[in-house]
């Protein structure tokens, strides 16, 4: 196995087409675990982690988007800055593993692995995040429903990066919680992100329920009927149905690590839960 | 094969390395500091913990290679001698260890957060801790050392 530490984002792309069966690496955390099991015998390594060109973030605020480096670090997007702009983002990032992994775990690796449980896709999938790919021969912006194809699949082709991801600042509430056998360092059974948009669209998105991110259309239909926007309000009995309503969206299965039920009742209670946050009078 | 130059300990360390060399076995194999445990290979249990530039890591998932320029901390650079450490000390009296093979993680850990040089809950130490496992103690007496070290500083 040979690692190959770029120094430009060029020099990685490059090196991507040239050999385009190399694995990327970022913080590791996913990668060097496979590595470590066997799993996965790579010939050749190129790191991406410490490109300044994937550290990066800006925050536009004309368009009111925030473009996140894809080698941002999940300990970075704690931070408060990130609590402000996309405090759903800022929440997920916080329950990923343990300080150790978040040093290392970047936005980009979660969104390259996507897998159904990654914490950080709940929340692009509701602010419907747009996912950056660059190859040498050009670059190319997906969204990331259609970027998460199935299971730790995606539309990523040989030879590409992904070098950020863009989404949008919202004035409104939002926030995510997940549902797992310990407070840390757990790989999420049940996730939930919920996020108010600046049309007033109530968002929502889970995971771990569904081969891929699932938004709930019919749920985020039925709250528009019931939230009281001004009064910030919404009935118990409402937010109720609002988290029948996605638990009967949610298509999760029985596997090691839960049941498919009790990941359906999962799912209503979080729903309802974020909810009554986002609209806490009534 | 290939030479990295960095600073471990404090030291300036000039080496060569495979590409694949964990930097946990670096740092235990080739550097013979054999205080950094390896318990799962799979960045869970915590005990290979290390600093790499003031920020703790799992040393089993990061590359010796990837340290190249870097500055990494082991629980090596606590104890001056037989003097112990503040953190060391603490965890001593307050019972902090039993078979101590998780202890050179936690203590690295509690070094990072010591130097952020505040006070916290135990409930925020917990979730700081919540990455370094230990079979032994059930935890309480460790939250107690660290809880202890928070409150008297790291000078010795
Ligand atoms: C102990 C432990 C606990 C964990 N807990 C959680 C958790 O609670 N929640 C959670 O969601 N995840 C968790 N994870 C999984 C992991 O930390 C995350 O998925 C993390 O975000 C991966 O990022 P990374 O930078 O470490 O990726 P890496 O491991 O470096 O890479 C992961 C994959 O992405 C690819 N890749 C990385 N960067 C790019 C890029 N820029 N372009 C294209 N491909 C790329 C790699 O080739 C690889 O296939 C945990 C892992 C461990 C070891």
């Amino acid at each position: 196995m040979s690692v190959l530490i770029p120094a430009t984002l060029a020099q990685a792309l490059s090196a991507l087409d040239d050999a385009p069966s190399s694995m990327v690496l970022a913080g590791g955390t996913d990668a060097m675990v496979e590595i470590n099991g066997g799993h996965r015998r790579p010939d050749s390594v190129i790191a991406v982690g410490r490109l300044a060109e994937l550290r990066t973030w800006t925050h536009d605020v004309i368009s009111a988007t925030l473009r996140i480096g894809a080698a941002v670090t999940y300990a970075e997007l704690e931070a408060d800055q990130f609590r402000r702009w996309v405090p759903a983002l800022s929440q997920a990032a916080r329950t990923v593993g343990s300080p150790q992994i978040r040093h290392a775990a970047t936005l980009g690796g979660n969104v390259a692995t996507c897998s159904p449980a990654g914490d950080g896709l709940p929340a692009l999938s509701a602010l419907d995040a747009i996912v950056h790919l660059v190859s040498i021969t050009g670059q190319r912006s997906v969204p990331f429903a259609e970027f998460m194809v199935g299971p730790k699949r995606t539309s990523l082709r040989p030879g590409e990066l992904i070098e950020a991801i863009t989404v949008p600042v919202f004035a409104g509430w939002q926030g995510y919680a997940k549902v797992g056998v310990r407070n840390a360092m757990v790989i999420s059974n049940a996730g939930a992100c919920l996020a108010v948009d600046d049309e007033g669209g109530v968002r929502l998105a889970l995971g771990s329920v569904g081969p891929t991110i699932i938004r709930c259309s019919q749920a985020e239909a039925f709250a528009a009927t019931v939230v009281d926007h001004g009064q910030r309000a919404v009935s118990e009995a409402d937010a109720v149905e609002f988290g029948r309503v996605a638990a009967s969206e949610a298509r999760p299965i029985d596997d090691h690590r839960s049941t498919a039920d009790y990941r359906r009742h999962a799912i209503a209670v979080l729903s309802r839960r974020l909810l009554r946050r986002a609209f806490p009078n009534g | 094969m290939r030479e990295i130059n960095l600073v471990i300990n404090g030291s300036d360390v000039q080496a060569t390395v495979a590409d694949r060399l964990l930097l946990s076995d670096f740092i235990r194999d080739d550097q013979r500091l054999t205080g950094t445990h390896v318990g799962c290979e799979h960045g869970y249990c915590g005990s290979c913990t290390v600093l790499l530039d003031g920020a703790s890591v799992r040393s089993c998932l990061t590359l010796a290679v990837q340290t190249d320029g870097h500055v990494i901390e082991t629980v090596e650079s606590l104890a001056v001698g037989a003097d112990l450490h503040p953190i060391q000390e603490a965890f001593r009296s307050n019972h902090g260890l039993q078979c101590g093979f998780c202890t050179p993680g936690l203590l690295m850990t509690t070094l990072e957060l010591a130097r952020e040089n505040r006070d916290c809950s135990r409930d925020e130490i917990r979730e700081r801790l919540a990455g370094n496992l230990c079979r032994c103690t059930g935890y309480h007496q460790i939250v107690d050392a660290v809880q202890a070290v928070l409150r008297t500083g790291l000078s010795r």
